[in-house]
């Protein structure tokens, strides 16, 4: 164990592990009967990794990796459509570089621009902004993908593209929410899940209390939580301790960050472009009602979707995912990274298969990452 | 993507955009300031903020910043965005 090196506050580390083993002896949690909490954001389950903090948590504790990963999520469909648009000649695609090696039905992203489309890599919607400014000529379409914390920005590139009269920028807009998953998590019978850690940025924008129907319909605590590792055991305790005294409430250990009520300007420009599909197609998950959001009418113009005719918009294509790929047993916490036939065999952070190995917050990503040799245990 | 990366606001480059020149990890990009205005944007210089995919998200204290940053330097995460700013900038002009 390198405490001292690892750790920025190691002595605190010691004391929230310690007061989690007494809490997790108190209510009874062991190895075979173990606490079920499910950390819901792809960059805490990197961080739970990147400190190990599965295996110095008392054995009574286990971690349940959700699907608060983007990229992961993303249906073989959505990439090929992608690639139909960056294909034609007269589009600049852009996108985050997260999406690039996420496997279509045929190529990657990466892979059609190897072959000649013509696709971009930025670090913001602004830069895709401001490509199209330079090059009135092409169609410039930005890929708009993520949760709550990558929706406003993609709204408030929209509203700006309007207030300048662009009329060769649009989004492809991908965009998904984080409380509809979780209830289609819980309205599954199979999950046993006992409490949540819950999304820090995410919650940056949304605040807290779009998480209520967590502990009032279903009687489960969910805490909100920050990056650093002594933050995920503070909030791991203040699960343990509400689960201990019989309440379930979302309480925030990120209050320093997260407003309770999030961000008004953010929330303001998400409702004013965007409106809820009726459902969303997530990879591994299905479809699940509400989850994602259209471009509402008013901004149609800037809707990759009318304008291509792709997407939710035209003719839906059903891909099948992969074979043997079991990236949906593993985000609903069925099956661990390591049980995939395909775990380091034909799917590898170079050669992914499966989304959960492409991003660094995937899943699978993170046990390849940080548990070459636990995978072999 | 999906996590901001701590930056200062050190000018504002075009308030009718909403938009800040910040200093992130010595890097200078320009960020939109919209969701963490409130008043005068001139006041927000000297500011840190959580930067997200080019937008400001959250003033936080200079401890904050700091203690986010390391977190994010020890996931790879801080580096990552880094890269990602330059391609971004390689992209307008058509190098990326």
């Amino acid at each position: 164990m390198k405490f001292a090196s690892e750790f920025r506050d190691p002595a605190l580390a010691k004391g929230l592990l310690a007061e989690i083993a007494k809490l997790a002896e108190q209510i009874g949690a062991t190895r075979e009967k173990p606490v079920h909490i499910m950390e819901i954001c792809g960059g805490h389950t990197h961080s739970i990794f990147r400190y190990g903090l599965d295996k110095l948590i008392h054995e009574g504790i286990e971690f349940i990796h959700g699907p608060g990963c983007p990229v992961c999520v993303l249906p073989r469909a959505r990439v090929d459509e992608c690639i139909e648009m960056a294909e034609r000649p007269e589009v600049i695609f852009t996108t985050f570089g997260d999406a690039m090696r996420v496997p279509g039905s045929k190529l990657s992203l990466l892979q059609a621009k190897a072959a000649g489309a013509d696709i971009r890599m930025v670090y913001s919607p602004l830069d895709a902004l401001e490509l199209a400014r330079r090059n009135p000529g092409r169609e410039v379409v930005f890929f708009g993908l993520g949760f709550e914390t990558t929706t406003p920005s993609t709204a408030l590139a929209i509203q700006q593209a309007a207030r300048e009269g662009l009329t060769n920028f649009s989004v492809f807009c991908n965009h998904i929410t984080v409380p509809e998953p979780i209830k289609a998590l819980l309205d599954d019978p199979y999950m046993m899940l006992d409490g949540f850690i819950g999304p820090g940025h995410v919650s940056m924008v949304i605040g807290i209390h779009p998480y209520d129907f967590i502990a009032q319909d279903y009687g489960k605590p969910l805490v909100v939580a920050g990056f650093e590792p002594t933050d995920l055991l503070q909030s791991v305790l203040m699960v343990l301790r509400q689960i201990a005294e019989g309440r379930a409430a979302v309480e925030n250990q990120y209050a320093r960050v997260v407003p309770e009520h999030g961000n008004k300007v953010s929330l303001a420009a998400i409702a004013d472009v965007y409106e809820r599909r009726p459902s969303f197609e997530w990879r591994g998950l299905g479809e699940i009602d509400a989850s994602g959001l259209r471009i509402r009418p008013a901004y149609r113009a800037y809707d990759a979707e009318e304008k291509f005719g792709i997407g939710y918009a035209g003719k839906r294509a059903e891909v099948e995912e992969a074979e043997g790929c079991a990236c949906g047993a593993v985000m609903t916490g069925r099956m661990k990274p390591v049980a995939c036939p395909q775990f380091g065999k034909g799917c590898t952070p170079e050669m992914p298969l499966g989304a959960l190995m492409v991003s660094s917050e995937g899943a699978c990503a993170a046990y390849w990452q940080y548990g070459g040799a636990r995978a072999a245990e | 993507m999906c996590l901001g990366i701590p930056g200062q606001i050190v000018a504002i480059t075009d308030a009718g955009r909403m938009m800040a020149l910040a200093d992130v990890s010595g890097v200078k990009r320009e960020v939109n300031v919209a969701c963490v205005a409130e008043g005068p944007l001139e006041a927000l210089v000297g500011h840190w903020a959580l930067i997200h995919v080019g937008f400001a998200m959250s003033l936080i204290d200079e401890d904050e910043a700091a203690r986010t940053l390391e977190a994010l330097r020890d996931l790879g995460e801080a580096q990552e965005t880094l890269a990602q700013m330059a391609e971004g900038a390689a992209a307008l002009e058509g190098r990326a």
